[in-house]
C-alpha cells in the first residue's frame, strides 16, 4: 500500500466566505492590549521582571475582548475587528504616534485608527516614557554603532522596536499534555529547587512565571467555552449550534489538557499560535513541521473511524484562515521592508525524521491542498526536498507554484542538515529541522535563532572604500587608504574587507546591546516554557535558556558587489582602461545620469553645512534655490563622456547570474567577506553569530540609502535580491542564473539563503511543464544549492493589477521570504518585482 | 579526438529549452537552410553568410564561426539538469544536414560525453548524409510540412519527395526514435484534411510514436523588419486552440499515434 493519499479533495463553500470576510475591511489598530498591559504594569511596580511580565500577560488573558467569527470551527481572535492588531507599548510606542494621522494612508500595509483608539494608547503610552525595551538598548549602543545606523550601514530595527518571535515551540508537547501538563513540570521543577540553590531567586521566579502563564492560556480558552456556549444557546440554526456546541467542548479540553482528537489537537495548537503572538510583538512564530505534528491525532481518528479527509480538511483549512487573521503594524520604514502585512508564520511539509527516513504523509498534500483553497499569503508554505523525497509531493508543490501564489518556497536537506551540524545541532536534531520565517533553519523547540537580526547592507563598505570611511562630511568608518594611492586590485580588495570586517564589528554591537536589553526588560515567561531547557536552566530564552542559541543578521547585494569588484578589477587593473580616480568620479556623478531627489538633498546639506560652518545664514528659500540647482547641474563633456564609456565597459563585461566561472568566484569570495567574519563573534546568551544571504524585501528601501555602485547601478535603485543575480543581468536563462548561484558556498550561511525566480507559468505548463520544474530544483540542489522560491505571473498582468489595484485584490506574488499580496506593496517594491528577469517562454 | 575540433558556423545556444527534446535541453541552432519558408520564425537561419541583424535598435552579428569543443563547453554547463530530466543536446537550425561534418561531430561529443541528444530538422539531405549521424542520434525530431509536392515547393522552395523518402529510411533504419512534428500554418497546411494526410503517413512509419502539432506563431516577425525583409504572413493570426485541439483529437482518433499540441 501506498504510505499516503494524494487525491485532491474539494474546497468547501465555508473557506471561500470565511476569506471574503476577512478581507472585507482594511485591518485596524485596536488599544486593548496596550491599556491593560499599562494597568498591569502599574500594579506591579517594583517586583522582578518576570513576575511583572507573567500577570501582564494574565491580566491581558483575562480582560482582553473575545469574539468567534461568523462560520469559524477554529476560534481565538487577538483582535475583534478581522485581521486588526495589538500594539505593544512595551517594546516601542514613539512610531507609532508620530504616525497616528498618515497610518491609514500610507503606501505599504495601512491600517485603520479609530480617534478613540489614539487618545486611549496616547494615555497608555505615557506610561512607557523612559521604560521601553528600545530606550534601554539603545543605551547599551556603543556610539560608533550608533552613527554607523544614522548612516545606514545596518538596521538592526526588526527587535530594536519589536520582540524578537522567530521560534518554533513546543506545540507537540502542549497538544500531548496540555498547559496543566507543563505547568505541572514547572511545578516539579520547582519543587526540586533548593532554596539555597545559587540561583534560586531567578530560577524560582522564572518557573512562577511559567505556572502563572500556562493558568492564563487555560483561562483565556475557559472563556472562549463560555462565548461558544452563549452563542450556541441564541443560535436558531440547528448545524451551526452544533458546531459551536463542539467548540465550546473543544475548548473546555484543551489547551488544558492533552487533546484527544484532531480537532482537538489543532484547536490547542491554534491556542498556543495565537497567544505566542499576544505575548510578544515577535514575528515568524513558525509552526514548523505541522504535517508531522498533527498526524498522529490525524491517523489515529481515521483508523478509528471518527474523521473524514473531507472535515479534516475544512478544518486545516480553517486554521490556514486563522494564520491570515493576525497582524501586525510596523513603523512607516520597516513595513517597506517586510510589506505585505506578513507575519511569517513558516509551516514546512515533507522531508525526514530524525532516523533519515522520508516521512511524507497524508498531511504533507493536504497542506498544500489547503495553500490551494484558501489562496492566501499566510502561512509562508515551505516544502523539505532531499533525495528520498516522493515526486508527487514535489508536483504538487509544483501545481501550487504554477497559480502564481509564490508558495511554496522549496529547502534542500542535503544542505541544510550538515550545514546545522556544523553549528553544533546533532545529526538527529538537524535531520528534524524546520524553517522559521523567510528562509531560516534550526531545531524546533531548542533554539532561540534570533534569525533576523540585522540587514546588512554590502554595497555601504564598498562606498566607504571610495570615501575612505567618510559619508555626509563625517568619519562613520575607518579609513582604508586614498582611493588615488591604490596601485593593485589586491589593495583595493582588502580595503574592502576591511571596511566590512569594521562595520560587522557595529552591527555585532547594536544587535548584541539590544540581546542584552530583551533579557533585562521583557524576558518572555510563557513562550519560554515551550522551549528547552528553560525550565532546568532556570531562565528565559532572552536570557539564554535555550539549548541552542544563535545571531543571524542578513547580508544583502552580492551580486553588485561581485560585479563591483570584477568590473573593477577587469576595466582599472587588467584592461586600464581608467582610473580608480575616474571611477570615483563617474559614481559621484551617477554615471552622468543626473541627480534625483535624495542626493541633491545630501548634497545640499553638505552645501548649507559648509556655508554655516563659514559663519553664514542659509534662509529657506536659499535651501531651496540650491537644490533646484544641484538637480539641473550637468557634467561637463568631459566628465559626460567619460561617464557613458564606463557604462558602456561595465556592460560588456559578464555579470554575475550568467555561469561565468570567473565573475561567479568573485562572487563565492565576495560573500564569504560577510559570512566569515561574522563566525567570530558571540552573542550574550552564549551563541555565535552564523550569517543569512537574504533581504527580505529590504534590498528596495535599502538601496535607496546606497549611492552608485561600480556595477553600473545608479543611485537609490534597488541592490540585488539574496543571493540572486541583479535584476535584469542574468540573460541566460534558469539554469544558468540557478549554477552561478550554486556556486556560493551556501553551507556557512548557515542561517539561511534565498534565490528568487521568477516564472512565466507556461513554463510549468502541462505534466511535462511540471516535472521539467521539479527537476530544474532538484538540479540545482543536486549543485547544492539551499534555498529557491519562484514568482509565476506575467508581466503584463502585473502592470495591470499596478493600474487597476482593485481588480486585484487577491493578487499574491512572493516577494522575499514570503507572498504578499501585490497591490498592498509599495509602488517602488512592485516595480522591481515586475523588473526581475522573466524567465521562460 | 579531432572531431573535437571540427568547426561549424551557429547563429544561437539557447540553454533552458523544455520543449524540443526529452527534458531540459540546450539547443545550438546551426546557420544555414536549404528551405525558405514562408512562415519561418528564424529567418535569420537561412542564410549560411555571416549577417547583421537589426535588434532593438542596435546592429547584431547573426552568425559565429566555432568548434565542436567550444560548444560542448556550454553544454556540459547544464549537465545536472539533463540527468534529472533525461535531457540533453538538441540540434536545430536553418537545416543542421546542412553542415554535416558538424552536426555528426557535436552529436558525437556529446554522446561521448554521456549527454543525450535530439535533432529538429528537415531531413533534406541525401540518405548518406543521415546514415552518418544517426549513430549518435537519440531522438530524430522531423519536420514534415506537407503531403503535396506542389505545395510544399510552392510554399517551401523545395518539392517533398526526399524528405518522405528520408522518413521512410530513417524510420526503417530503427537507429533512432523518431517522431513527426508539423508546423500549423493558416493557408498551407492547416485544414483536417492536409494535416490527416501528413499524420496517415506519420502512423505508417515503423516505430514513429508520437506527432506534434506546432501552431504558427509570429514571434519572428521582428525579426524580418531586423533583417530587411519583407514578412510575408503579415496578416494570418495564429490558429485558434480550439482548431488546434481538434485537430489534436482527429488524429488521434484516426491514427495509432499520440498527438501533442507543441514541442
Amino acid at each position: 500500500m501506498k504510505k499516503y493519499n494524494s487525491t485532491d479533495i474539494p474546497k468547501t463553500d465555508r473557506i471561500t466566505r470565511l476569506v471574503d470576510n476577512l478581507y472585507a475591511k482594511m485591518p485596524e489598530i485596536e488599544s486593548a492590549r496596550a491599556v491593560l498591559i499599562t494597568q498591569s504594569y502599574r500594579e506591579t511596580e517594583g517586583q522582578p521582571i518576570i513576575i511583572r511580565r507573567a500577570k501582564a500577560f494574565e491580566h491581558i488573558l483575562k480582560n482582553i475582548p473575545i469574539i468567534i467569527r461568523e462560520e469559524e470551527l477554529i476560534v481565538g481572535s487577538s483582535t475583534i475587528a478581522p485581521r486588526g492588531c495589538q500594539t505593544f507599548p512595551e517594546y516601542s510606542y514613539d512610531w507609532l504616534e508620530e504616525e497616528f494621522d498618515t497610518v491609514e494612508h500610507r503606501s505599504a500595509d495601512p491600517f485603520y485608527i479609530a480617534e478613540q483608539t489614539k487618545e486611549e494608547l496616547k494615555e497608555a503610552d505615557a506610561y512607557w516614557k523612559g521604560k521601553t525595551n528600545f530606550e534601554l538598548a539603545t543605551s547599551y549602543m556603543a556610539p560608533e554603532a550608533l552613527s554607523a545606523m544614522e548612516h545606514n550601514m545596518f538596521t538592526p530595527g526588526n527587535y530594536y522596536y519589536n520582540g524578537v518571535g522567530h521560534v518554533t515551540v513546543k506545540y507537540d508537547e502542549v497538544m500531548a499534555i496540555g498547559f496543566e501538563g507543563i505547568a505541572a513540570k514547572a511545578q516539579a521543577e520547582l519543587d526540586s529547587c533548593s532554596v539555597g540553590d545559587a540561583n534560586y531567586a531567578t530560577k524560582s521566579r522564572f518557573l512562577q512565571a511559567s505556572i502563572i502563564s500556562c493558568h492564563a492560556a487555560i483561562a483565556y480558552a475557559q472563556r472562549y467555552m463560555v462565548l461558544a456556549k452563549q452563542e450556541a444557546d441564541a443560535c436558531k440554526d440547528p448545524k451551526r449550534k452544533e458546531e459551536l456546541l463542539t467548540i465550546a467542548r473543544n475548548c473546555a479540553r484543551v489547551p488544558a489538557k492533552g487533546a484527544t482528537s484532531f480537532y482537538e489537537a489543532m484547536q490547542s495548537f491554534w491556542f498556543v499560535q495565537q497567544l505566542l503572538q499576544m505575548e510578544s510583538s515577535g514575528h515568524s512564530i513558525s509552526p514548523g513541521r505541522f504535517d508531522q505534528f498533527l498526524y498522529p491525532y490525524y491517523k489515529a481518528d481515521r483508523d478509528s473511524g471518527k474523521l473524514t479527509r473531507e472535515f479534516a480538511q475544512e478544518l486545516l483549512d480553517c486554521f490556514w484562515v486563522k494564520l491570515n487573521d493576525l497582524n501586525k503594524c510596523r513603523d512607516a520604514a520597516s513595513a517597506e521592508g517586510f510589506a505585505g502585512y506578513s507575519l511569517f508564520q513558516n509551516l514546512i511539509v515533507g522531508g525526514q525524521n530524525e532516523e533519515g527516513i522520508d516521512v511524507t504523509n497524508d498531511l504533507s498534500f493536504m497542506c498544500i491542498q489547503a495553500s490551494h483553497h484558501v489562496f492566501l499569503p499566510m502561512p509562508s508554505l515551505s516544502i523539505r526536498v532531499w533525495n528520498g523525497s516522493p515526486h508527487e509531493l514535489l508536483v504538487k508543490a509544483a501545481e501550487l507554484t504554477r497559480t502564481g501564489i509564490g508558495l511554496p518556497a522549496y529547502y534542500n536537506d542535503e544542505v541544510i542538515i550538515p550545514s546545522l551540524m556544523s553549528r553544533g545541532l546533532t545529526l538527529e536534531e538537524a535531520r528534524n529541522y524546520n524553517i522559521i520565517g523567510c528562509v531560516e533553519p534550526q531545531i524546533y523547540g531548542k533554539t532561540n535563532g534570533w534569525h533576523d537580526a540585522a540587514f546588512f547592507n554590502m554595497c555601504r563598505p564598498l562606498e566607504m572604500v571610495f570615501s575612505n570611511g567618510m559619508d555626509k562630511g563625517e568619519q562613520i568608518s575607518i579609513q582604508t587608504g586614498r582611493i588615488e594611492d591604490m596601485k593593485t586590485f589586491e589593495e583595493f580588495y582588502d580595503a574592502y574587507k576591511a571596511q566590512m570586517k569594521y562595520q560587522i564589528s557595529l552591527m555585532v554591537n547594536a544587535d548584541n546591546a539590544i540581546d542584552v536589553a530583551h533579557g533585562e526588560r521583557v524576558p518572555l515567561p510563557f513562550q519560554s516554557s515551550m522551549v528547552d531547557d528553560c525550565m532546568k536552566r532556570g531562565k528565559t530564552m532572552e536570557q539564554g535558556g535555550a539549548i541552542h542559541n544563535f545571531t543571524g543578521p542578513q547580508g544583502f547585494g552580492i551580486a553588485n558587489v561581485a560585479d563591483s569588484l570584477y568590473a573593477i578589477k577587469k576595466l582599472v587593473f587588467e584592461e586600464k582602461k581608467l582610473t580608480l580616480t575616474d571611477y570615483k568620479k563617474v559614481l559621484a556623478l551617477n554615471y552622468g545620469k543626473g541627480f534625483d531627489q535624495i542626493t541633491a538633498s545630501e548634497m545640499t546639506v553638505d552645501i548649507v553645512k559648509n556655508l554655516e560652518s563659514q559663519g553664514k545664514h542659509v534662509s529657506e528659500t536659499e535651501i531651496a534655490k540650491i537644490i533646484a540647482g544641484v538637480m539641473i547641474a550637468k557634467p561637463s563633456a568631459e566628465e559626460q563622456k567619460l561617464c557613458d564609456d564606463l557604462a558602456a565597459w561595465i556592460d560588456e563585461i559578464p555579470k554575475f547570474g550568467n555561469d561565468n566561472d570567473e565573475v561567479d568566484a568573485f562572487a563565492r569570495a565576495a560573500a564569504y567577506t560577510y559570512t566569515k567574519p561574522l563566525l567570530e563573534f558571540h552573542n550574550p546568551r552564549g551563541g555565535q553569530f552564523q550569517a543569512g544571504l537574504y533581504p527580505v524585501s529590504a534590498n528596495v528601501p535599502l538601496g535607496a540609502q546606497t549611492g552608485a555602485t561600480p556595477d553600473g547601478r545608479l543611485a537609490h535603485t534597488p541592490v540585488a535580491d539574496g543571493v540572486s543575480p541583479s535584476a535584469g543581468k542574468d540573460t541566460k536563462g534558469p539554469t544558468a542564473a540557478a549554477n552561478s548561484v550554486s556556486k556560493l558556498d551556501h553551507g556557512i550561511a548557515s542561517n539561511g539563503t534565498l534565490f528568487n525566480q521568477k516564472f512565466h507559468p507556461s513554463a510549468l505548463s502541462g505534466q511535462n511543464g511540471l516535472d521539467n520544474f521539479v527537476n530544474l530544483i532538484r538540479a540545482y540542489f543536486d549543485q547544492k544549492g539551499s534555498h529557491m522560491q519562484f514568482n509565476v505571473v506575467d508581466r503584463a498582468t502585473l502592470l495591470d493589477a499596478q493600474a487597476h489595484p482593485e481588480q486585484y485584490a487577491h493578487l499574491v506574488v512572493r516577494v522575499a521570504g514570503y507572498s504578499a499580496l501585490f497591490t498592498t506593496l509599495s509602488k517602488s517594491l512592485q516595480d522591481d518585482i515586475i523588473r526581475r528577469t522573466e524567465q521562460g517562454f | 579526438m579531432d572531431y573535437m575540433k571540427t568547426r561549424g558556423r551557429i547563429f544561437d545556444i539557447q540553454r533552458y529549452s523544455i520543449h524540443d527534446g526529452n527534458g531540459i535541453r540546450t539547443i545550438v541552432f546551426l546557420k544555414g537552410c536549404v528551405l525558405r519558408c514562408r512562415w519561418c520564425c528564424n529567418p535569420e537561419s537561412q542564410s549560411f553568410e555571416i549577417q547583421t541583424m537589426m535588434v532593438q535598435g542596435k546592429p547584431k552579428i547573426i552568425g559565429e564561426d566555432i568548434t565542436v569543443e567550444e560548444v560542448m563547453e556550454t553544454i556540459e554547463k547544464d549537465r545536472p539538469y539533463y540527468r534529472r530530466t533525461r535531457g540533453g543536446l538538441t540540434l536545430s537550425g536553418g537545416e543542421s544536414l546542412c553542415q554535416p561534418e558538424f552536426a555528426r561531430d557535436l552529436l558525437r561529443a556529446a554522446k561521448a560525453a554521456g549527454i543525450s541528444t535530439a535533432m529538429e530538422s528537415m531531413a533534406c539531405a541525401s540518405y548518406d548524409v543521415i546514415e552518418s549521424i544517426l549513430p549518435y542520434l537519440d531522438q530524430y525530431l522531423m519536420d514534415i510540412k506537407h503531403m503535396n509536392p506542389q505545395k510544399h515547393k510552392e510554399f517551401t522552395g523545395k518539392s517533398n519527395e526526399l524528405m518522405l523518402e528520408n522518413a521512410r529510411k530513417v524510420a526503417a533504419s530503427g537507429m533512432t526514435e523518431l517522431s513527426i512534428r508539423v508546423p500549423v500554418i493558416p493557408t498551407f497546411n492547416d485544414s483536417a484534411e492536409e494535416i490527416r494526410a501528413i499524420a496517415k503517413f506519420a502512423d505508417s512509419l515503423p516505430g514513429v510514436e508520437r506527432i506534434h502539432l506546432l501552431p504558427y506563431h509570429r514571434l519572428g516577425q521582428d525579426k524580418y523588419e531586423g533583417l530587411g525583409r519583407p514578412y510575408l504572413m503579415g496578416d494570418f493570426l495564429p490558429p485558434e486552440n480550439e482548431h488546434m485541439e481538434a485537430l489534436k483529437q482527429m488524429v488521434e482518433a484516426e491514427t495509432s499515434l499520440v498527438c501533442q499540441i507543441g514541442g
